[in-house]
């Protein structure tokens, strides 16, 4: 177990490394309102993270992690562009595995702003590739951005799609609702009882059928999603190649250059994406301007989609391969709809990563034996 | 040392646990007078009664305070994180039956599965601002559940007790709770998801995997296991 002042002091460097790098030094209370937290990553986060409450706030939760209220701080009264660092700690709830830490130090990095996204990205991955570079770490990236342009391409209703890409961070269920909208898994034997009745005696009599309305979900809420089923029922399929070309990308992983290489090719019948992928070559020429050697830099088109909700562009990761049980030493990504949400109709383009000083320590460590 | 064995302290959950026991060569029995928490387990010797309700159970076989105890596989599922390795399923006991199941109002007529659940809480949530409510008190069983089918947009609201009418009430638009018989979903015009059973929870015999049991202790357990023809 490492000492928490050793961590301590580990943070402040890497903290001191985020300030010489242009970043203003930001803190954020430890006690969040709970509603932020649940409204925006849904009820699984009270199994990640701690709730607690007075009778006067009512319920708050200990941070789980500084991204929501540093967004919310810069929607408040940030410049453009502008560049945060900060250092603190982080509380994640455990309930299956005792050894993980529930406490621990995170000092970030967040960029908002500025015009040149693919620029951001670079600049954000090379600070923390630049910060991490003794140890020899192995860098994972993605882009969600890729899979979201991949579904929008998709020749289907515009609810199918956003379905979709509602899920695009619930592999399992995406995948389910990819089976179903492709045709291959059959429509469930009550909903095609259910479609049958709705044709036959119309809406008004399936409903009065139905017994009694109780409850906040009203007979226009049920008559509106019936609508729906109606009207998706009677679209064809998604065609079996459009569902294989998506599912090519998300087992995509691939050098960067060889990826963007292959994604090209997918581009020619799947037009979408080109503009996601313009992004990922001007990401790829930014960090190569950077020093980062790209052709050696993994790409993965999945990557990041059980993390946090919140990534919807360029995502990465810093792993230590001697050591599988460790947790990332770094990861970070894009997050322009984070700040939507939080802004309140404003919008401004943000990345940023975080990276854990008692790991970077252990590493330390590990290297001086 | 003494082999601990908690049960619970009254009602049908106590009378059919004695039965089984009893059944099994076992015979425990109340001591003292009606009201006194005390008892015996005749057959085996070395065996200390422990009365409990059984909503304390899953916490005492949890802190290694009893060594075996009876309670519903619900409670334990529901009440001990990671109850896996703290505590050993030893043997359904064919009583306590209550499906733990998510319903919804029998007017929803376009929501049978969990597809549909979480389709209509999307909607739900565009139109009325809010996630939609699922009344509980089964918060980690029904949370793990819906993360596990990738529903999303709903929000658990605690409710100890009356659950079924909590709909109606307004303060909530479904529920998942425990039914045996479903009467009572019925007559609060609800229904169950088709896909909607969480757990099928019985009474069973648990073995706390923290508990300290010294020679004398493991020789009483064996001496029960034998009896009760557990195998282990």
């Amino acid at each position: 177990m490492t000492d928490k002042a050793d961590v301590l002091a580990q943070a402040e460097r890497l903290h001191a490394f985020c300030r010489n790098a242009g970043a203003q030094p930001v803190q954020t209370s430890i006690l969040q309102p709970a509603e932020t937290l649940l409204d925006l990553y849904g009820e699984d986060i009270r199994a990640r993270a701690y709730v607690t409450s007075d009778p006067l706030r009512g319920e708050q939760m200990l941070r789980p992690d500084f991204t929501v209220p540093v967004v919310q701080m810069h929607m408040d009264k940030g410049g453009d562009p502008a560049r945060y660092t900060y250092m603190g700690e982080v509380f994640r709830r455990q309930e299956r595995d005792p050894n993980r830490a529930n406490e621990y130090i995170q000092v970030g990095y967040e960029l908002f702003g500025g015009d040149d996204p693919a620029a951001a990205d670079a600049e954000v991955f090379a600070l923390f590739a630049e910060m991490l570079s003794p140890f020899g770490l192995r860098a994972a990236t993605g882009d969600i951005g890729v899979l979201l342009a991949a579904v929008e391409g998709l020749s289907t209703t515009d609810k199918r799609k956003s379905a979709l890409k509602r899920h695009i961070w619930r592999p399992r269920r995406f995948r389910a609702l990819l089976e179903r909208f492709g045709g291959r898994m059959p429509l469930p034997e009550p909903r095609k009882r259910l479609l049958a009745k709705l044709e036959k005696h119309g809406v008004q009599a399936v409903l009065d059928d139905a017994g009694p309305e109780i409850g906040l979900r009203s007979r226009e809420d049920v008559a509106a999603r019936l609508a729906v089923l109606a009207a998706d029922s009677a679209q064809p399929p998604i065609a079996e190649a459009e569902v294989e070309l998506l599912e090519d990308i998300l087992s995509l992983r691939e050098t960067s250059p060889h990826a963007l290489a292959h994604l090209r090719d997918i581009a020619v019948d799947l037009v979408t994406i080109t503009p996601a992928l313009d992004r990922m070559q001007a990401r790829l020429d930014a960090l190569a301007g950077l020093g980062v050697d790209v052709d050696l830099l993994d790409f993965e088109a999945s990557y990041g989609r059980t993390t946090m909700e919140y990534y919807d562009g360029f995502v990465f990761g810093f792993y230590a391969e001697g050591r599988p049980d460790l947790p990332p030493v770094a990861s970070g990504g894009r997050y322009d709809a984070l700040t939507r949400i939080l802004g309140r109709g404003r919008a401004v383009p943000a990345v940023g990563g975080v990276v854990r000083p008692e790991l970077v320590l252990t590493l330390t460590e590990e290297a001086a034996r | 040392m003494t082999l601990k064995l908690g049960v619970p302290s009254k009602g049908r959950l106590m009378d059919k646990t004695f039965e089984w026991f009893a059944e099994h060569g076992v015979r425990i029995a109340r001591t003292g007078s009606e009201r006194e928490y005390a008892g015996s387990v005749e057959g085996i010797a070395g065996i200390e009664l422990v009365l409990l309700s059984a909503g304390e159970i899953p916490r005492e076989l949890a802190a290694g305070r009893i060594h075996l105890g009876v309670t519903g596989s619900d409670l334990v599922q529901e009440r001990i994180a990671d109850w896996e390795n703290r505590v050993q399923a030893l043997e359904p006991m064919g009583f306590g039956f209550a499906d733990l199941i998510i319903a919804v109002p029998r007017c929803w007529v376009d929501v049978d599965t969990l597809d549909d659940l979480d389709a209509a809480a999307a909607a739900f949530r565009a139109f009325h601002g809010h996630r939609l409510r699922i009344a509980t008190k089964y918060h980690r069983l029904v949370r793990e559940f819906l993360r596990e089918a990738g529903v999303a947009d709903y929000q658990l609201v605690d409710s100890q007790g009356a659950t079924e009418g909590t709909v109606k009430n307004l303060t909530a638009e479904a529920i998942a709770d425990i039914t045996s018989t479903g009467e009572t979903l019925r007559a609060n015009h609800l229904k169950v998801l088709s896909d909607g059973l969480i757990h099928r929870s019985q009474a069973t015999l648990f073995k706390s995997r923290t508990a300290p049991c010294d020679d004398a202790c493991r020789a009483i357990y064996r001496a029960l296991a034998d009896r009760l023809a557990l195998g282990n």
